[in-house]
């Protein structure tokens, strides 16, 4: 007798099927991934060190380049699903609608997450950031900056896969949501990049929290009406 | 009896843009019934399909099955198995990870020896760990039916499901479906073959213009083809393009 997963659960098995098709195929993960370093690359050959410190450059390349290349994977998530109407398949499942947004907004996150353990490292040693600092002072501001980008994306991808610009559609309908988290987000790592104490972080911090709680609560809530034909 | 009813539609309309793809159709179906649907394309088939599997919301009307409304609950769907043209498969996966997946969102208590005896069923256990885009049309096809019957639907929705199947596979899949009719699985199955739709089902019906046009049981000594053929193409005369 069938039993039916529960919502976490459902959302669980969804993550992973979506993981173990980019494992399989790797394609999103690498054009991304190749994006990302050229983009922080291409930055730096930009760079007058003797005009700007790179304290202060390297929070914006890190935000500018993590906005759009999560855009990028953020293109894929619900691109899947409609190659042969996969939707369907998932649409017909006997689990909550909600459980497909959550689990396809996490395999983004860590989709995310492992395109930003590789681009913070390489942007330490171009920006001449002690590596250690930078990890754990961008690290969790990345990791919050990643739940609300995950949270917004998700929801549009799925609103934009159906249309025929979906390649425009996704970051006109994104970029204005994102711009409260690249902005909290270069505030709070510009100042812990320059050792000033978190209690002058902490407004933009809670900002940052705040835009998370918010919209992964109503992004949850909105996705099933995004299905609807 | 109430508990025998399988699918039931209820002034069941659905509109795209104003424009009406179904138009109020009535029917019930009790467990073991297989509906054969025609109809020329834009009828409203696939449409009609989508809504009782709960796909679709319905502009007006319901979808029952086993007089549970689809679209208010959600563990309603998995009574359902729904295979269409379109594969509904991730080429990435194989066969196998394929099948699992869906008999695990349908929690299925082992997903993994359920998905092997499906693809067992339609003769597909040599091409389970094969990745689906390596495939031929015909083989996503079979591994599409058997991600359809994993978790053992009570009803199951058949869009076209021998378009790209070889001689071999069409004859398997039929033995297959005339096993579950005779099991008790309520089927409707779209087809533009007469012959093939007719020799499964004990009710036919004529879709056009959204509406049914025509319904009719199963007779004793089994349906005529050559005269419902008939009698289809003059009915359908008028309504293709």
């Amino acid at each position: 007798m069938a039993n039916p997963p529960g919502l976490f659960t459902a959302a669980w098995i969804i993550a992973r099927k979506d993981l173990a098709v980019e494992l399989r195929t790797r394609s999103a993960f690498l054009s991304v991934l190749v994006f990302t370093l050229l983009a922080i690359a291409t930055f730096f050959f930009a760079w007058d060190a003797t005009a700007v410190a790179s304290i202060d450059l390297a929070p914006g390349v890190l935000w500018v380049t993590f906005t759009f290349a999560g855009l990028m994977g953020l293109q894929r998530s619900f691109g899947m699903e409609a190659q042969d109407r996969a939707i369907d398949a998932l649409l017909l499942a006997p689990v909550e609608r909600e459980a497909i947004y959550l689990g396809k907004a996490l395999a983004n996150l860590v989709f995310v997450g492992a395109v930003l353990a590789i681009a913070l490292p390489a942007l330490a040693i171009l920006y001449n950031l002690p590596l250690l600092v930078a990890i754990t002072a961008l690290g969790p501001v990345a990791a919050l900056a990643a739940i609300g980008l995950v949270a917004v994306g998700t929801l549009f991808s799925s609103m934009a896969v159906n249309t025929r610009l979906a390649e425009l559609l996704l970051p006109m309908l994104s970029l204005p949501f994102f711009v409260p988290i690249v902005m909290a987000s270069s505030q709070v790592s510009t100042r812990l990049l320059a050792g000033r104490p978190l209690e002058e972080a902490m407004p933009w911090l809670k900002i940052l929290i705040a835009f998370d709680l918010v919209f992964v609560v109503a992004c949850t809530l909105a996705f099933p009406y995004t299905l609807e034909e | 009896m109430t508990t025998d009813v399988a699918v039931r539609a209820v002034g069941l309309e659905k509109s795209f843009s104003r424009r009406p793809a179904v138009r109020g159709v009535d029917f019930t179906l009790r467990r073991g019934d297989c509906l054969a649907l025609f109809g020329p394309n834009g009828a409203g088939k696939t449409t009609l399909l989508r809504l009782i599997a709960g796909l679709l919301k319905p502009t007006a009307g319901a979808a029952l099955l086993r007089e549970v409304d689809v679209r208010r609950d959600h563990r309603a769907r998995g009574a359902v198995g729904f295979v269409s043209h379109q594969s509904m498969l991730y080429p990435p996966l194989t066969a196998l990870e394929n099948v699992e997946f869906a008999a695990r969102l349908a929690g299925v208590p082992s997903p993994g020896a359920a998905a092997r005896t499906a693809l067992a069923s339609l003769q597909l256990s040599a091409l389970s760990n094969i990745e689906v885009r390596k495939l031929s049309r015909g083989q996503q096809q079979r591994v599409s039916v058997a991600r359809a019957l994993v978790h053992d639907p009570a009803v199951l929705l058949l869009d076209e499901p021998y378009s790209g199947l070889d001689e071999g596979g069409s004859q398997a899949l039929t033995t297959l479906l005339e096993s579950l009719r005779d099991k008790g699985v309520t089927m409707i199955l779209v087809t533009h073959n007469v012959a093939e739709g007719l020799a499964l089902s004990t009710l036919a019906a004529v879709m056009l213009d959204g509406t049914l046009a025509r319904m009719d049981t199963r007779p004793a000594t089994g349906f005529d083809v050559a005269a419902f053929a008939s009698s289809y193409r003059s009915l359908a005369g008028g309504h293709h393009g």
